[in-house]
């Protein structure tokens, strides 16, 4: 099983990168394959005259990441009450074209942090929507880690220990959401 | 309610749907307005007082493919998981036209009990030779009872879409024996 791990933040010492690298080191201990996509900082502004064959080489790379992995998990950041743009652009990028893109029925998890007490819920939320519209297999997880810079330590965990276990959660349900699939095929 | 009950409400033998002349769709409050859609690949059949029919949802038809994409998703219809929504009705009822049908819905792997009234157009010779007869099927069920529970607010607030979906059916059914 193979799991992309997508951060909404391009910032060098992210707490949401930070926090997608704690739940791959938790998902290769469940026996997953875990890697972190870098290259969202390259992907241009999404413009339809430049969405043709496999449209921009950074747009590419990101298609073809998605389409290799199994399941994709998101962390994101909130600026001003929503997604960073610059993962908004991306999905969308992926969501196209519609009907056949790469996140179609792909199963995805969104957790998030903010150095607000929020962590991030509302961002998280809107993520999961445009997720679905994409036609995403949006799992039902649940981890806010609000004031990031105070409660996750230095390998990305949360200190709070409901939090460290809602972190493990999310990872056996995404993953556990792979298993159920290979059952069900 | 018995099967001789269903024999008495619905012809007996065999008969089964003239699909380009049938059609399978729903209709759900949305906005300011009521938004419709089909399924174009379905059948029906009834066969010992059992009426059955199914529809491909991923054969959804609404006007615009984003949509039809996102209807396929797991958002709501789920194709890949649950390629086929599914009804049975053995216990029907009949007061001069009008039928009162129930029966099982299955959809998005969730099966629900479910109350159809009808309307039926007695066997009748058609011009090919053969025999049929009309059924018009209509009963609302909540969605969000099958799983299906997308939504998204509209600036005031409220839902921009209905939970109670009316699913209207128009078959015309051809005698096969």
């Amino acid at each position: 099983m193979r799991v992309l791990g997508i951060s909404g933040s391009l910032r060098r010492d992210s707490h949401n990168t930070k926090l997608l690298r704690a739940a791959g080191e938790l998902a290769e201990a469940e026996g997953a394959e875990f890697e972190v996509f870098d290259g969202l900082k390259a992907i241009p502004p999404y413009d339809e005259d430049d969405d043709v064959g496999d449209g921009p080489e950074a747009v590419a790379r990101f298609r073809e990441a998605i389409a290799g992995a199994d399941a994709l998990l998101f962390a994101t950041p909130e600026y001003n009450a929503s997604i960073p743009g610059v993962l908004k652009n991306a999905v969308d990028w992926a969501s196209r074209p519609l009907a056949t893109n790469v996140l179609r029925n792909k199963p995805v998890a969104v957790i998030g942090a903010s150095t607000g007490m929020f962590g991030a819920v509302w961002a998280q939320a809107e993520l999961r929507k445009v997720l679905g519209t994409a036609g995403a297999r949006v799992i039902e997880v649940e981890l806010a880690v609000g004031h990031a810079h105070e409660h996750l330590d230095e390998s990305g965990r949360p200190d709070d220990p409901a939090q460290e276990e809602a972190l493990l959660d999310s990872v056996r349900l995404l993953l556990g959401e792979l298993v159920n699939a290979e059952v069900a095929a | 309610m018995s099967d001789t009950t269903t024999q008495q409400a619905l012809p007996t033998g065999t008969w089964g749907a003239d699909t380009v002349h049938s059609t399978v769709g729903f209709a759900v409050p949305y906005l300011a307005g009521t938004f419709q859609g089909t399924f174009s690949d379905f059948d029906a059949r009834l066969s010992d007082g059992v009426l059955r029919g199914t529809a491909k949802v991923a054969s959804v038809q609404v006007k615009d493919p984003n949509l039809e994409a996102h209807l396929q998703g797991p958002d709501f219809f789920d194709a890949e998981r649950y390629p086929e929504l599914s009804f049975e009705a053995r216990d029907v009822s009949r007061s001069g036209d009008d039928l009162t049908i129930s029966g099982e819905l299955t959809l998005k792997g969730h099966t629900e009990q479910v109350e159809i009234e009808g309307h039926i157009n007695d066997p009748a010779a058609d011009p090919y030779g053969g025999e049929r007869f009309g059924l018009q099927l209509e009963t609302t069920v909540d969605r969000t009872k099958f799983g299906i529970s997308w939504n998204n607010p509209l600036p005031s607030g409220d839902p921009a879409l209905s939970n109670d979906v009316t699913i209207v059916v128009d078959l015309q059914l051809a005698k096969e024996s």
